[in-house]
């Protein structure tokens, strides 16, 4: 136990002992909070739009000044072609447009219906989907003020109720996200040049004459970081209470527990990395270059994991981060108890043993 | 000088190849990812998990369950008896959307014409919650029309009533999601082999302490820099290529501007980019600070760079940073000229913010480099 305590010590001296390397690894996380908890959101808002009007009369206009009323929209009246149109989306200049055609309030007052377009940049078809379904919204109310209520029309109206998040922002979706992103490739980046590190500097030799067992070298190479990774935890955890007004619903000391599984998930991690690598230029990039997009993109938080083809969805059930997002999600945001999310906690286990079994296998105690 | 420069260039391109497994990564990890990530890409909100509460047990508020689950935006994952057991859904994560008929719905709706009908939405996640509700009200104005329709048909001629609305999806008229991410994965890979190898490179040599030999050596900054900088330059325009290759064979995109504007622009690109590597790398000693660095500003880049969510919903001071952020441009040129056939005109703007950035960044990294350790 002494001289694991020991090996503890010196894993900390290195750690310490670099202040710019601890700067990064503090400020970091907390810049990253603070810029992706406030800047994200998948919500369009203020996207330009161009209205085409050729029948420049009273519905169409009113139908304008709705969509320019809206949260959503920032209009661009100038455009009064077709031509016009296709220059200003090569430009970027719009990313949808209205178009009204000659005679539209004529149609509609007549023959009780008129047609209007909505052209959208499909290039993004986040924007583009969402774009079409909020003007839809705006036209179809605008349609049912102007019907004039009479005996026959029957009408249902939803009364609707938006749960967890009413005010529909991006910081509860995103947080959990971006927590278990700068968790996850933190703790592997730091660990995984651990081992290496000595390997190339040619320290690994002292390590390995020591009596101490396989395991214990392993685990006092993991420790320093844990705790670290614990104090960046808490940075982030205050940041998103106090700073984003992102309560804890759930019980804080779960999230806590669950967390410092995590941590332990990606800390193993990063130490199958290291064994298995030469230098530290590898495991560097295969920590970032390798894992970086894929976590991103596969963990559901940015694209729902329900719509990715079979293979993907098998692909994200290995990724850690998936498991860590459903579980904040679940305590932090549902504020739901450990029953909830046992099962993600169970995986999270199995995956983590997994990693140090197969540390433990690979780590040679022979050098060459 | 010519000469230094070839020998010099010649010892980076033998470095970078015979470590094969940093070859294989730097290329390999890329195109890979390039063929597996674009699938991931799908924000088509559809079978959204749907719990209902029917109080009524009517013949209309059957129909109009009937409708909802036909709509293919949502899936019925459960009758409940009470707002409370369907609300355990929710919590659980198995459903999204509770629909509450209330007792009397059919009743009250022939009798009044009117009828409210209760949704919760779990709203995690704004935007599928606002789409959902929007889709849901769709529904139900539908199913409106529908009964108004053919419990007027006997009484009377009834007009029809109605906007109609033609939605056209330019430059991408399938509604291909993958089309929209193509672009961006491009343009993040390239940054990531083009800044981000050839910081870790520079701060290798210094960390290892041959960048000594190099600095005792009558060679100039200028070439020593030059000969980190142009391997780099060729790599991360290789894994472009065969970006542009794969997306034509695999992804079935045929550029629609001038293919040579877009190498054009990548060109210039990447000096921005590799300046800001040589930059970060002039500031660092280890190589893991060099790379906590490049993964600090990476991650800013990728998730600032319009490609995950949009830059006009960002607030103000937010998109001001998206402004110095090259990835950024690079995206945006990218599905410009790629898929809208933009000119050189449209991306004036662009281009000249990046040759900007490229002077700047060049310029600070040289002047920041020093030829003593």
């Amino acid at each position: 136990m002494k001289s694991f305590l020991a090996f503890v010590k010196k894993e900390f001296y290195h750690v310490l002992r670099d202040r710019r390397v601890l700067l990064i690894l503090f400020g970091m996380p907390v810049v990253q909070v603070l810029l992706f908890g406030f800047a994200l959101t998948s919500e369009v808002k203020n996207t330009r739009i161009a209205v085409v009007d050729y029948a420049k009369d009273n519905a169409s206009r009113e139908i304008t000044d709705k969509v320019a009323a809206s949260r959503y929209f920032d209009i661009d009246r100038n455009l009064l072609s077709h031509e016009a149109l296709l220059d200003a989306f090569r430009e970027g200049k719009v990313k949808a447009a209205l178009v009204f055609p000659a005679g539209f309030e004529r149609d509609l007052a007549h023959q009780g219906t008129a047609q209007v377009q909505i052209i959208t940049d499909a290039t993004d078809m986040n924007v583009a989907g969402q774009v079409t379904a909020y003007l839809t919204r705006i036209i179809t109310a605008y349609q049912a003020d102007r019907s004039v209520p009479s005996r026959n029309t029957y009408q249902i109206t939803a009364e609707t109720r938006m749960l967890y998040n009413p005010e529909l922002r991006g910081a509860p979706n995103f947080v959990p996200g971006v927590m278990a992103m700068v968790l996850l490739l933190v703790c592997v980046m730091m660990t995984a040049v651990a081992i290496v590190k000595e390997k190339e500097m040619g320290t690994m030799e002292v390590l390995l004459v020591s009596p101490m067992k396989p395991a214990l070298i392993i685990i006092s190479k993991a420790v320093p970081y844990l705790i670290l990774s614990l104090v960046d935890l808490i940075a982030i955890l205050l940041l998103s209470v106090y700073v984003l007004k992102v309560p804890v619903r759930g019980s804080l000391a779960l999230l806590m527990g669950e967390s410092t599984l995590f941590i332990i998930t990606c800390l193993m991690l990063g130490i199958l990395i290291s064994i298995q690598t030469a230098s530290q230029e590898v495991a560097m990039l295969i920590s970032l270059v390798a894992m970086m997009l894929p976590t991103l993109m596969l963990s559901g938080f940015m694209f729902p994991i329900e719509n990715m083809p079979y293979v993907l969805q098998l692909l994200s059930d290995i990724l850690p981060s998936k498991w860590y997002y459903i579980i904040v999600k679940m305590v932090m945001i549902k504020g739901a108890g450990f029953m909830a999310v046992w099962k993600e906690t169970a995986i999270l286990l199995g995956i983590t043993l997994l990693l140090f079994g197969v540390s433990l296998k690979k780590f040679k105690i022979r050098l060459g | 000088m010519m000469r230094t420069l070839k020998i010099l260039l010649q010892k980076e391109f033998r470095q970078i190849f015979r470590n094969k497994i940093i070859l294989a990564i730097s290329l390999m990890a890329p195109i890979m990812q390039f063929l597996v990530l674009p699938l991931a890409a799908n924000y088509e909100i559809k079978n959204i998990n749907l719990v209902i509460v029917d109080n009524d047990h009517s013949a209309y508020s059957r129909q109009l369950l009937g409708k909802i689950s036909a709509s293919g935006y949502f899936k019925l994952t459960g009758h409940c008896d009470h707002y409370k057991e369907a609300f355990r859904y929710i919590e659980r994560g198995q459903a999204d959307v509770i629909l509450d008929i209330p007792q009397g719905f059919e009743r009250d709706l022939l009798r009044e014409g009117n009828q409210k009908v209760f949704l919760a939405m779990n709203a995690i996640n704004g935007t599928k919650a606002s789409l959902g509700g929007s889709y849901l009200g769709a529904i139900i104005a539908d199913f409106d029309r529908e009964i108004s329709g053919r419990l007027n048909a006997a009484s009377a001629h009834v007009r029809p009533v109605g906007l109609e609305i033609r939605p056209t999806n330019w430059f991408n008229p399938k509604r291909n999601y993958k089309l929209s991410l193509i672009p961006g994965i491009l343009a993040l890979l390239v940054t990531m082999v083009g800044g981000f190898l050839s910081a870790l490179n520079i701060v290798k040599e210094k960390e290892i302490g041959t960048i000594e030999q190099i600095n005792v050596s009558p060679v100039k900054k200028r070439d020593f820099i030059l000969a980190k900088l142009i391997p780099f330059w060729v790599l991360a325009n290789v894994v472009f290529t065969v970006g542009l290759i794969l997306s034509y064979f695999v992804y079935g995109i045929v550029p629609q501007g001038s293919i040579l504007l877009l190498y054009g622009f990548v060109a210039v690109y990447l000096l921005a980019v590799l300046g800001f590597g040589l930059l970060v790398s002039t500031f660092c000693n280890t190589q893991q600070q060099a790379m906590f660095l490049m993964f600090f500003f990476m991650m800013v880049f990728v998730l600032l760079g319009g490609l995950f969510t949009p830059i006009d919903s960002m607030p103000v001071w937010a998109q001001w940073i998206t402004k110095l952020n090259p990835v950024a441009y690079l995206i945006d040129v990218i599905r410009m000229v790629m898929l809208k056939g933009s000119g050189i005109k449209d991306i004036l703007p662009q281009l000249g913010a990046i040759i900007l950035m490229a002077v700047v960044l060049n310029g600070w990294a040289v002047l920041n480099y020093k030829k003593t350790a």
